[in-house]
């Protein structure tokens, strides 16, 4: 399956979604990103160029590691993780913004902007810029911030400009809203790292062009290790780059089934979620400079979405999944914020892992579906980034009276 | 096929030097306000008046637009409130009246429907600034029936054989954004302007109306001969904000 062998007059295009819906100053900029990648796509050495960064800078492959513990416990499938939380910089968000910077560079500019929900984008943006030189701006919803304050920390450490956008909901969706703002103001010089696999085309395409390496290591792997290639591969989904990075390795083993777990929030019902596909409140909108499924009502307005990870809570979601989806390619899930919690607790005392609250929500449904599989069946899930920037969160959920105590200590110290 | 909104714009070419568009978000501060601003707007000779339909996520505005947007979708503002407020004004008022806002408002609605509602609304045409011209066939073929003008946007960055296929799919007149950038921030009138407006011209023959930080009377004054129509938006909304009708009367008086 070629997602990216467009039809004459539908580039862009994943069926019905996908597209390019920007405002007409931004036609030439567009362009030319589009041309700089297609180029780099069809120079050999610039993968290899990538992959060699990659390997150098943020210790790829990852491994996969097999969870003997919890597939004895569950006593179903044998279940595997593609370990991206052991990426520089903690998540698989490094793939995409080290060859966009190499994009950048190729594109000739020095300045770099980008969205980011919980952080761990803009956390990567932040390092790349800085060992490529180039100066960095992240935009990060004002309620975001507060709930990633780490992420902000290390941001701006490490020499970018935050800027808390205030507008909106004042998460995700408000400061790509805001990117957009500043690329149209400054693109002669400046690259719009976008961090997941939404947005105009070419972004969707890029971002899952970058990720791709994450699936291609993984099947590999498994093949070495003497596994056989997974029944089912299991990915979190908020806008869709760690899915879309795992299932490429996987699109063309019709046997292998690809589940992508979407936030379910509180559970059904409209605002209480950001599950546009696996529950059934999303409609077919366009915004943000793409058609995809959006959490909107009936006046094509966004609405309110809530999950406890501000990663995966986003009113879109990639238009090539959602494509995927209808075609029955890939299979959608929810994990509630309940479940993800509890799944949590499971996985760092039978296996020692701490995945970050978007890379559970795939875990969740994985434990699930494994119980009532046999034991010669194999299940990957894509860890996609690793919990302890969660620690705040999670510990709150855990309502640990030991940390709140070490908080409340710790405060005192700058009274 | 000419339109009836580049007819209209063609009379009053012969009769004024520089004609006047001027921008409502609907449902911002109220509907009350918004009522006034029209008034003083045809009193102080306003050509057409673009009606904004608030959007969540309204990317190409500038931040005072933006929280416009925002304090009219949380007060509720919907659709067809702004519906029926055009066709209020379309019933009292001389000026012409374009409905401005995002694609999915028209896409949501259906386009059939949108284009219907826009006719029975008294509206001239629409501006829906993230509806390239790769992807308007369908809605502009539907407005031509309905001789609604679809207004396409030339930006200075637009290379000249993309502002000519614009051209052939434009109809009414042409909005003309005088910068990069997002609405409401100052424009330097230059001759890199003049420059653009030269390109603009060869490829169309629709009237120009310039827009993106036109705030004074200086601006309009550049603008004289050069172009067609100024298009203010952001500047009124301020005025009207920092003293309410007498400051906005003042500012459109003094634009001429």
């Amino acid at each position: 399956m070629n997602l990216f062998d467009y039809e004459d007059g539908r580039e862009g295009y994943f069926g019905e979604y996908g597209g390019c819906f920007i405002p007409e100053i931004l036609y030439s900029t567009v362009t030319e990103l589009k041309d700089c990648f297609n180029d780099a796509k069809k120079d050999p050495k610039f993968w290899q160029e990538f992959v060699e960064l990659m390997h150098n800078y943020s210790g790829r492959p990852t491994p996969v590691t097999y969870l003997k513990n919890l597939s004895e416990h569950l006593g179903g499938a044998q279940i595997y993780v593609k370990r991206e939380d052991l990426n520089h910089t903690g998540s698989h968000k490094i793939n995409n913004v080290m060859g966009q910077g190499l994009l950048c560079k190729r594109l000739g500019k020095e300045r770099i902007i980008a969205e980011t929900g919980a952080g761990q984008h803009g956390f990567a943006t932040a390092t790349m810029s800085a060992r490529m030189g180039f100066d960095c701006k992240i935009y990060m919803g004002a309620v975001d911030v507060a709930r990633q304050r780490p992420n902000v920390f290390w941001m701006e450490n490490l020499g970018a400009k935050v800027i808390a956008v205030t507008d909106g909901q004042q998460t995700l969706k408000d400061a790509i809203n805001e990117c957009m703002r500043d690329w149209v103001s400054n693109m002669e010089d400046t690259h719009y790292a976008l961090g997941t696999a939404c947005g105009p085309h070419p972004f969707p395409e890029i971002v899952s062009y970058f990720q791709s390496i994450v699936g291609k290591e993984a099947r590999e792997q498994l093949l070495a290790n003497g596994a056989k290639l997974p029944d089912k591969v299991f990915a979190c989904v908020g806008g869709g780059s760690n899915a879309m990075g795992i299932f490429q390795g996987f699109l063309d083993d019709e046997n292998v089934e690809l589940i992508g777990v979407e936030a379910g929030g509180h559970g059904p019902g409209l605002g209480k979620h950001a599950a546009r596909i696996a529950y059934p409140d999303a409609t077919t909108g366009i915004a943000q400079g793409y058609k995809t499924k959006y959490l909107q009502n009936s006046d094509g307005n966004m609405l309110d979405t809530h999950s406890v990870s501000a990663g995966l809570d986003y009113i879109g979601v990639s238009p090539i999944l959602a494509h995927l989806a209808d075609v029955g390619r890939v299979r959608f899930d929810a994990a509630t914020d309940v479940e993800v919690t509890e799944t949590l607790k499971l996985l760092m005392t039978i296996e020692g892992l701490i995945p970050a609250l978007e890379s559970t929500h795939a875990f969740v449904s994985a434990i699930k579906e494994a119980k009532t599989m046999n034991k010669d069946q194999v299940v990957l899930v894509n860890q996609s980034g690793r919990g302890d920037k969660d620690i705040f969160t999670v510990a709150e959920a855990l309502d640990d009276t030991k940390w709140k105590t070490f908080i409340k200590e710790r405060a005192n110290l700058y009274v | 096929m000419s339109n009836q909104l580049e007819n209209f714009c063609r009379q009053t070419a012969q009769e004024k030097d520089l004609m006047l568009m001027t921008h409502v978000v609907c449902g911002y501060p109220s509907f009350d306000d918004n009522w006034r601003m029209l008034e003083l707007m045809d009193e102080n000779g306003a050509d057409i008046v673009e009606l904004q339909f608030p959007f969540s996520e309204p990317s190409a505005d500038g931040p005072l637009f933006v929280q416009a947007n925002q304090a009219a979708v949380d007060a509720g503002v919907t659709v067809q409130d702004c519906l029926d407020f055009m066709k209020k004004a379309s019933e009292r008022f001389s000026f012409k009246i374009l409905m401005m806002g995002y694609l999915n408002t028209a896409w949501k609605m259906g386009y059939e429907k949108f284009t219907d509602a826009l006719v029975d609304a008294g509206a001239s045409g629409f501006i829906l600034p993230d509806l390239p011209v790769e992807e308007c066939k369908d809605l502009h073929a539907l407005s031509e029936t309905k001789g609604l003008a679809p207004i396409m946007l030339m930006t200075p960055t637009t290379p000249t054989e993309r502002l000519h296929k614009i051209a052939a799919t434009a109809k009414g007149l042409i909005y003309v954004v005088a910068r990069k950038g997002v609405t409401g921030t100052k424009t330097q009138m230059s001759t890199e302007l003049e420059d653009f407006l030269a390109r603009c011209k060869e490829a169309t023959d629709l009237p120009l109306a310039v827009g993106f930080g036109v705030s004074c009377k200086e601006d309009t004054d550049f603008l004289k001969g050069k172009a067609d129509m100024a298009i203010v938006g952001t500047a009124s909304l301020r005025a009207w904000l920092n003293g309410g009708e007498q400051e906005l009367g003042t500012f459109l008086k003094n634009l001429k």
